[in-house]
């Protein structure tokens, strides 16, 4: 019988990972960049689970992610949609019978619905990077600013919207914007207003008044983010700090 | 299998970008069908057509049309079989469902075009089709407004022959249709030089009806929790009877469902006890588009039935034989036509009350609706379709796809999570 639940989430940005105890309790987290290798990626969190006495004979391993079928050490494959339903509802849950996860990820924004812990409905966004964090990196780079200095920047920032929901065409409208010498804040404030009203319009197919809302993912880590999710869905969305490993609990619970 | 290149090279095609198709036909039929376990023995007959697709069945037509026999292109499953039978037409599929025939097709076409009607046009301009080299003449219908405009452009290259299909279902709608069906007629009576007769309409209704039950048998063997056949094959086997001799197919299918009732009775299942049941429906799914079936299938489900033109809707319903006059007959087919449901229709109900009666019949656990990217229609009515299955508490996966592989991934990922969703 094996001690070690662990689950491993590559996401397209960053590589998460988690271990649990017989007690559900998380032990170990690491996170990595993903890096241009999942292989090579995997090979690195095999290494790093080795050194702290964490194996495939003590460990029962789960891999999600768009680079799950890299981790050649797990004993199963499982899709980052019902990982990260099951980490929210681990995170989230408890008495809450009903819950909308909304995870904006590097490459995809998921929505999805938890009915008494299992997976009921969900949504992705196409093959676009329009509305994930793809999006916000590229423009926060435009900015010459930080994720967390773009929020902050964004929440003393009004009165400016674009239009554009294409991350290219987005990025030429931002250019633009500096061309005419809007204010920072207020250009940060429309990139970040953009997401939010795109991630929204998604969500709004399945929110329920009643649902508990929550955020999982890299941008949990911005209170702005999600409060302006909130703002906009007229309801509160809660974050957690280990809502960026969501998908990894997940896939640690499918262990057990 | 015999060397084509004389024929095609006789039908004027490409024969170098021709060869390109050829190339890489085998390797897909291989990992979409060979790789499966336990087929059917009935499936033979498939293997070997798909195997030579673009050479057995044209070699057939060939011969035909040096006997005096007239053979006609098809894009719908709204146009009457029965006329150009009855007339000693023969009818044959087109080709559409591949990525390699979407660029000569965005040649002359938006990119924002369905790929069936990019894939279509490209095949005929690209002269990489030998049934687009074949046919005589080419009945289209005014079903959605990118194949009206796409047959304007087709229409100055090869003799077109469009019908126009009604857009509501009333009964001078059904009226009209059965007008439309007369004139119809009339031309395929000129085109073939055989007059139409009571005779010879009653006995192609026959012809046509036989094939739809015997599609239909294999259907309803499908029906079974006893599953004796792929969804692959099926689809295969439902592909490929747009273009086969209809008794021929009747024969072939019968042949099929009785191997397949014979699986039933024994408990032999393709699948595991438990795997859950699709029912896929949405845009039609031209040979060889086999993408939507593969990746549910290596997903860990099973495709159990499409609701769908390469599908139900090709062989539900029959045209009632017992007719007395042409006036009949025509009257006969526009009733039987028009029960079939497209998203071209409006209101178009009818498609909603078919899949939830078809989750009932087969068994199904989930409904994948798919359509084509561009296609506005089956897009649309993804709101109303998608709203009524939950309502009925029946789960369902919508996505759009085309007919490239760089979406493979992302299908897979959403097609896994609802997989798992159903396990669960």
């Amino acid at each position: 019988m094996n001690k070690y639940f662990i689950g491993i989430d590559i996401g397209s940005t960053s590589a998460k990972t988690v271990v649990l105890d017989e007690n559900k309790n998380i032990i170990e987290r690491i996170l990595l960049p993903t890096g241009w290798s999942s292989k090579e990626t995997s090979e690195i969190i095999l290494r790093k689970l080795n050194d702290l006495n964490f194996n495939v004979g003590n460990s029962t391993i789960v891999a999600t992610g768009y680079g799950r079928v890299s981790v050649f050490f797990a004993n199963k494959a499982v899709t980052e949609i019902t990982c990260h339903g099951k980490g929210a509802d681990y995170l989230f849950g408890g008495e809450a019978a009903d819950l909308l996860v909304i995870d904006i990820g590097g490459q995809d924004t998921k929505i999805i619905q938890i009915k008494d812990g299992n997976v009921v409905d969900f949504l992705m966004n196409d093959k676009c990077s329009a509305g994930t964090g793809r999006f916000l990196e590229v423009m926060s780079n435009a900015l010459n600013l930080k994720m967390d200095e773009l929020c902050d920047m964004a929440a003393k920032g009004s009165d400016t919207h674009i239009s554009s929901l294409c991350t290219v065409f987005a990025e030429s409208e931002v250019i633009s914007l500096i061309g005419r010498g809007e204010k920072r804040e207020n250009i940060a404030f429309a990139i970040v207003d953009s997401i939010i009203k795109k991630v929204c319009q998604q969500a709004q197919k399945l929110y329920r008044p009643g649902m508990k809302v929550c955020l999982t993912g890299g941008l949990s880590e911005f209170k702005y983010i999600s409060d302006s999710l909130g703002k906009e869905l007229k309801t509160n969305v809660e974050a957690k700090e280990d809502g960026r490993y969501a998908g990894a609990i997940g896939a640690a619970l499918m262990a057990m | 299998m015999a060397d084509r290149h004389e024929m095609w090279k006789s039908l004027g095609m490409n024969i170098e970008q021709h060869d390109v198709l050829c190339s890489v036909l085998p390797g897909a039929v291989g990992d979409v069908f060979m790789s499966q376990k336990n087929r059917p023995k009935g499936m033979d007959f498939w293997d070997m057509v798909v195997a030579d697709v673009h050479g057995i069945r044209p070699a057939e037509l060939i011969e035909e049309q040096k006997k005096g026999r007239k053979v006609f292109g098809t894009f719908c499953v709204y146009v009457p079989d029965e006329v150009i039978i009855a007339c000693n037409g023969i009818v044959t599929g087109l080709c559409g469902g591949s990525q390699f025939w979407v660029p000569d097709g965005e040649a002359v076409l938006p990119k924002n075009t369905c790929p069936l009607i990019k894939a279509s046009v490209g095949a005929r301009l690209g002269k990489t089709c030998p049934f687009f080299r074949i046919a005589d003449m080419y009945v289209g219908e005014t079903t959605c407004d990118g194949k009206k405009k796409a047959y304007e452009i087709l229409g100055e290259d090869v003799p077109m022959y469009v019908m126009d299909v009604p857009q509501m279902k009333r009964p001078e709608d059904i009226e009209r249709w059965s007008h439309e069906i007369a004139m119809f007629a009339k031309k395929v009576e000129e085109f073939t030089g055989v007059k139409l007769t009571v005779e010879n309409l009653k006995k192609s209704i026959h012809i046509v009806n036989e094939k739809r039950k015997a599609l239909g048998r294999v259907y309803n063997a499908r029906k079974n929790k006893t599953l004796p056949i792929s969804g692959r094959d099926s689809l295969l086997m439902m592909q490929i009877s747009f273009f086969d001799d209809p008794e021929r197919c009747a024969t072939m299918c019968n042949k099929l469902a009785d191997e397949l009732d014979q699986r039933v009775k024994d408990g032999v299942s393709v699948v595991d006890a438990g795997t859950k049941r699709i029912l896929v429906t949405g845009t039609p799914l031209a040979i060889p588009n086999w993408k939507l079936h593969n990746i549910i299938e290596t997903t860990g489900a099973a495709v159990v039935c499409e609701e769908m033109c390469t599908g139900t809707r090709y062989f539900e319903n029959l045209v009632d034989e017992n007719i007395s006059s042409l006036e009949d007959g025509f009257k006969a087919l526009a009733n039987r036509y028009m029960k079939t449901n497209c998203a071209c229709f409006t209101p178009n109900t009818g498609r909603i009350d078919d899949i939830k009666r078809m989750v009932k019949e087969y068994n199904v656990d989930g409904v994948i609706d798919c359509n084509l990217k561009f296609c506005c229609l089956y897009d649309t009515e993804k709101f109303s379709v998608g709203r009524a299955l939950k309502e009925a508490g029946i789960p369902v996966l919508q996505i759009e796809t085309d007919y490239t592989d760089t979406d493979a991934e992302q299908l897979r990922t959403r097609i896994g999570a609802f997989v798992e969703m159903l396990n669960k």
